[in-house]
């Protein structure tokens, strides 16, 4: 393809599509002042989410690293950090300032919501102008980082948006690109395809072993999956097992080698190429957590209609579906429903999907950014103290 | 071959890149032991499936109404038995089967639970 990629790229290198002035609450609590700056500075995104207090050990990593990272995201320009408290507010601020992008903090105790929000508005008008005389530049397809994760899948997702994905999955990794795929549980009856595909035989252990925990884990609650894998809406699609569910998720991943098994919303280190990220299959967390380690683009197959969006990544709806084309046609980008009745071919539904990738990159809105799906949801791992 | 005598009818060559206008469902793998309906099938209907990885094809007379999305019965299989698709086991029949049978979860199970 000899079109041009245009996008954004970042102090330190790294590119995105999308040009985010963020206000990122550290808390629950912080979530209206930051919801204030926001109304009164056009232009800018806050994104308000649930946890933030009493967390500890892993699961507080984790929503620093979450916070981090969505903060780092090459498709944000600048942010503005506010938290109840001055020290985790900082260490937000100073953990996204590594990137060398603007980054401005404030926190409420000893000044109140108020204050706060006049300070804090005053520098995301200086950073939202700055940030509109950006200018797009070219890139390369191998400069950019896409996450992939299917939902409200069904058996036309294994035969038709899936494969579209997977084409596309080996022409950016050919090009250079970096993909993250996830979704542990939903490999349950092909997750012996995924370890063979592993780079390295500690590659595949660490694999076999986050997957052995994430089961384990369900398995602890003296329960399984049956009550919740297939969905109701999987089944409806006529899915019957997980094993069916998991080789349709799978059939999405290309063909390449994973050259690495990440932790939840960790960014990867050892080069470009496709990796593994131990993630929940519940998209908003997915995708948050695939956003936050970097993914400026996300390609989501669905069968029955799944509309999620994300704040950060544009979210590509793919369909084969020919009636969740026709019913919910304002969430789907691209309709490769001509691969179930073999009108088209699946080189010929790759090569739809690349080109709207690029349109995307340059700037296309997607559907679910028009319709305004914006889901930020934090992974949590147990209870707060 | 036992598996031969209650397998649906071979009716296409392998490797034929004829367009079939007229199927109604696809399998992906030879050897899979389920199709899926690419459009809603009727009970009675003879209706044809495609093999997505080699263009050939099959003819089976339906014994349900099978929706699009829903998956069609394509060999005969005793119960508790493994099924086959993508050419991976999916799960284990919970009743007897024969070609034609509309599969869903009240005659297949997940092996894992």
């Amino acid at each position: 393809m000899d079109q041009q990629l245009l996008g954004y790229r970042r102090e330190n290198g790294k590119v995105g599509v999308r040009n985010h002035v963020v206000i990122l609450p550290v808390d629950d609590i912080s979530n209206a002042a930051c919801e204030a700056v926001a109304n009164n500075v056009k232009g800018t995104l806050a994104l308000p989410h649930a946890y933030g207090r009493l967390q500890y050990g892993e699961d507080l990593d984790l929503l620093f690293r979450t916070l981090i990272g969505t903060g780092s995201n090459p498709n944000v320009a600048a942010v503005i950090v506010i938290g109840i408290e001055e020290n985790w507010t900082k260490k937000i601020a100073d953990g996204i300032a590594e990137t060398g992008k603007p980054v401005s903090s404030f926190h409420i105790e000893r000044s109140g919501d108020l204050e706060t929000v006049q300070k804090a508005s005053r520098v995301a008008k200086e950073y939202v102008q700055w940030a509109s005389e950006i200018q797009r530049e070219p890139v390369e397809l191998g400069d950019l980082t896409i996450s992939i994760k299917c939902g409200e899948s069904d058996t036309t997702t294994g035969m038709g948006s899936c494969p579209t994905v997977s084409q596309a999955v080996d022409r950016l990794v050919d090009a250079g690109a970096t993909v993250f795929f996830g979704e542990t549980s939903e490999l349950t009856g092909g997750e012996h395809l995924i370890a063979d595909r592993m780079a390295t035989p500690e590659l595949k252990d660490k694999f076999m072993s986050i997957y052995d925990d994430y089961v384990g884990e369900i398995e602890s609650k003296g329960v399984d999956l049956l009550g919740s894998q297939p969905t109701q809406g999987n089944i409806t699609g006529g899915l019957s097992t997980i094993e069916e569910k998991a080789l349709g998720n799978i059939a999405k991943t290309g063909t390449k080698d994973v050259i690495g098994v990440l932790e939840p919303a960790e960014a990867p280190t050892s080069g470009n190429g496709l990796y593994f990220m131990d993630t929940s299959s519940a998209a908003a967390e997915c995708i948050t957590l695939m956003a936050a380690a970097g993914a400026v683009v996300h390609f989501f197959p669905t069968g029955q209609g799944n509309i999620i969006g994300n704040p950060i990544e544009p979210v590509v709806k793919v369909t084969a579906n020919p009636i969740t084309a026709g019913t919910m046609s304002e969430h789907i980008d691209v309709d490769v429903q001509g691969l179930l009745s073999r009108q088209i071919s699946l080189n010929e539904a790759g090569d739809s999907l690349m080109d709207y990738l690029y349109r995307v990159v340059n700037g296309r809105l997607t559907c679910a950014e028009a319709l305004g799906h914006r889901e930020f949801v934090m992974t949590k791992l147990y209870r707060s103290a | 071959m036992a598996q031969n005598e209650r397998s649906a009818v071979a009716t296409g060559e392998k490797g034929q890149e004829k367009q079939v206008a007229v199927h109604k469902f696809l399998i992906h793998h030879q050897g899979d032991h389920v199709g899926v309906a690419t459009s809603d099938i009727k009970e009675g209907e003879k209706v044809i499936g495609v093999f997505m990885d080699d263009n050939s094809t099959v003819e089976v007379v339906s014994k349900g109404d099978i929706p699009l999305g829903h998956k069609i019965a394509l060999v005969n299989l005793e119960e508790n038995e493994p099924v086959l698709k993508y050419g991976v086991r999916i799960g284990l029949t919970t009743t007897e089967w024969q070609v034609g049978d509309y599969v869903h979860t009240h005659n297949i199970k997940t092996a894992r639970w």
